[in-house]
């Protein structure tokens, strides 16, 4: 905030030119968008096709093998899941934080986070098979002969993630009011229409803003806990089996570390581009791909904290089967994987520590998408491996190996993603237009002393 | 517009009303213009602006928003609700797993945890939307507002009109227009 120029300097960022910018980038879109958008939608046709597949023949088209019965598709949720937390980090965590920087990125990052968890929450159910009995996993005394078991982390899982999808809605929804209708008093014809509607009366009057305010401040405090709860849960349906490699106390912070590390990756990964198509280059500025940066930095070093701590402890604990999950891990038939991930995630990040990396937006994205493929192998390592390294006498048992039909719905769910974020960068205001202009200072008709 | 059942339309669509409207460019005539009127007595004015700025909420002596006791009272119904479920289920079809008790609170935390979040976050937005939506429609708006101008609404009668139109001016309003 130091640098705020004195108010009375025209400066190009102004709240006209922050409207007219944002609002400029729901006008018609160009070819590319267009392939983009053609690009998600085939591989969503290939996810959907893989699905008609695995409906008719059954979940043995996938890599299932004994002992490995939780593989890519459990993996590929917790990886969207943790996607979504830096969403809500973002727009909830900084907002209480007072981060003034946040403004600019976060409508994208929770934007993010409602189509991660919307993908994320496909998994579970291409996972049980039978989706036509999705409605098993809703607890209610039932006459189904079902015992809805309430010591099970699945179920503590089902509440973290329906109320993680709700609430996260409900915030991107409510931050979006106040710009939809600054959208909606620009716009003409059929937009003009949508957006009145979608609006719900916003004026902007001190009335409107009074409870407003109030009612995100609270929302965000109420998000925060709920951010760091959701990813808790999620390693708890891990860390409260017995699994070696599971089984461990450290799983909770690490998942949330974890899940915000690759979160930025991914927020830096869709803000790239954006920035370039949507000529948003003044608002979203090399300084707020910095600070991403930072916090795939710090998030990232706690992730390579873990790992060392993992295994430190598993050879610390002195328990035999520990350790040979640990050096399974490692050295076993799975070690490309545990590499990649240590690689990725572990010493990827060190990068970060120079600026000249921090504020080269190309290499930025490059390690980024690093960032998200290390995560996902993290994912993959701890659900798979561990549970292929079980039956500790024997490892060669362990021939799982994912199929075509993995691959599939893995494909299928980055098209799913990408086609609702696409729809919306391009519907709805994808930057925040009144938040923006909340840093900027305000205009006054003489100089005054307090900036901002 | 849809139709709504009488007492909801006497709370959501009140006549229009009349009184002047004064289109400010800067923040600091804004804040002038309301204190000359709450000096003139007045009280039930609206003011609008493209982003929430405290100088305002300040110059206008607004009290606090009520929707955080909603808030709570969902947070602490939403708790009670996970705690029912889960206890009154687990006493429904009564199934011993690890010698632990039926009804085992830690783990039921989690899910207490859950409905806190959840119905504090409903709650507090359901009332929060029905407290922004009164008054909708009812007085003059302009489209600017949302950009880059502040407004000032204030209701008044034909016999005061000239009175509040040059308090306004005064105060250095860019715009003034009656409706």
């Amino acid at each position: 905030m130091a640098e705020t120029p004195p108010p009375t300097t025209p400066t190009r960022v102004t709240y006209d030119y922050v409207t007219r910018t944002i609002a400029r980038t729901l006008s018609t879109p160009s070819r590319g968008y267009f392939l983009l958008l053609g690009a998600a939608v085939a591989l969503l046709a290939i996810g959907i096709v893989t699905l008609l597949y695995l409906l008719r023949y059954g979940l043995g088209l996938a890599g299932y093998s004994h002992p490995v019965y939780w593989a890519v598709f459990i993996t590929c949720f917790v990886f969207w899941v943790g996607i979504a937390h830096s969403g809500t980090l973002i727009s909830a965590i900084l907002f209480l934080f007072r981060s003034g920087w946040r403004t600019a990125v976060y409508r994208t990052a929770e934007a993010m986070t409602v189509f991660a968890v919307m993908t994320a929450g496909l998994f579970p159910l291409i996972h049980i098979g039978r989706q036509w009995y999705f409605y098993w996993l809703i607890p209610y005394p039932n006459e189904r002969g079902l015992w809805p078991n309430f010591k099970s982390p699945l179920i503590w899982d089902e509440f973290a993630i329906g109320t993680y999808f709700t609430v996260s809605t409900v915030f991107l929804i409510m931050g979006l009011i106040p710009d939809i209708a600054a959208v909606r008093d620009l716009a003409t014809g059929w937009r003009k229409k949508l957006y009145a509607l979608t609006s719900i009366g916003w004026t902007g009057s001190n009335e409107q803003w009074r409870h407003y305010s109030r009612g995100y401040l609270y929302l965000a405090a109420l998000a925060t806990p709920l951010v760091l709860s959701v990813h808790s849960v999620v390693s708890w349906d891990f860390a409260m089996a017995l699994v070696p490699g599971w089984h461990a106390t450290i799983f909770a912070p690490y998942f949330v570390a974890g899940a915000i590390y690759s979160g930025c990756g991914m927020v830096i990964t869709l803000l790239t581009p954006i920035r370039t198509l949507f000529g948003l280059e003044e608002i979203i500025t090399v300084k707020h791909f910095e600070n991403l940066a930072k916090l795939c930095l710090l998030t990232g070093s706690i992730v390579g904290y873990a790992y060392v701590c993992e295994y430190f402890m598993a050879w610390y604990s002195g328990n035999p089967t520990e350790r040979a999950a640990f050096w399974y891990r490692a050295f076993g038939p799975y070690w490309w994987a545990s590499w990649t991930m240590i690689i990725c995630n572990g010493f990827l990040p060190l990068l970060l520590w120079v600026k000249k990396i921090r504020t080269n937006i190309t290499a930025l994205f490059v390690i980024s998408i690093f960032v998200n493929i290390g995560m996902w192998f993290e994912r993959y390592v701890i659900i798979v491996v561990s549970l292929a390294g079980e039956p500790f006498t024997k490892w060669a048992n362990a021939v799982y190996n994912p199929t075509w039909a993995d691959w599939g719905i893995m494909a299928g769910s980055f098209g799913w993603f990408f086609m609702w974020f696409l729809l919306f960068v391009k519907n709805f205001p994808a930057v925040s237009i009144s938040e923006v202009k909340e840093v900027l200072p305000p205009p006054r008709s003489k100089p005054s002393k307090v900036h901002v | 517009m849809m139709a709504l059942p009488k007492p909801l339309h006497d709370l959501f669509r009140p006549p229009p009303t009349p009184g002047v409207l004064a289109v400010f460019s800067h923040l600091d005539t804004t804040l002038a213009a309301i204190k000359r009127l709450r000096a003139a007595g007045h009280t039930d004015f609206t003011v609008y602006s493209p982003i929430p700025r405290h100088e305002i909420e300040d110059a206008l002596g607004q009290p606090v928003s009520p929707v955080r006791a909603f808030t709570l009272v969902g947070g602490i119904a939403g708790c009670a609700i996970g705690a029912w479920i889960t206890l009154w289920m687990s006493a429904d079809w009564p199934i011993v797993v690890g010698g632990k008790p039926v009804g085992s609170i830690p783990p039921y935390v989690v899910i207490m945890f859950e409905m806190t979040i959840l119905f504090g976050a409903i709650l507090g937005i359901l009332f929060n939307s029905l407290f922004a939506a009164r008054r909708l429609g009812t007085i003059l708006y302009d489209p600017r507002f949302t950009n880059d101008r502040f407004g000032i609404f204030v209701p008044a009668g034909s016999d005061k009109v000239a009175k509040v139109e040059s308090l306004l001016r005064e105060a250095g309003a860019e715009e003034v227009r009656r409706g």
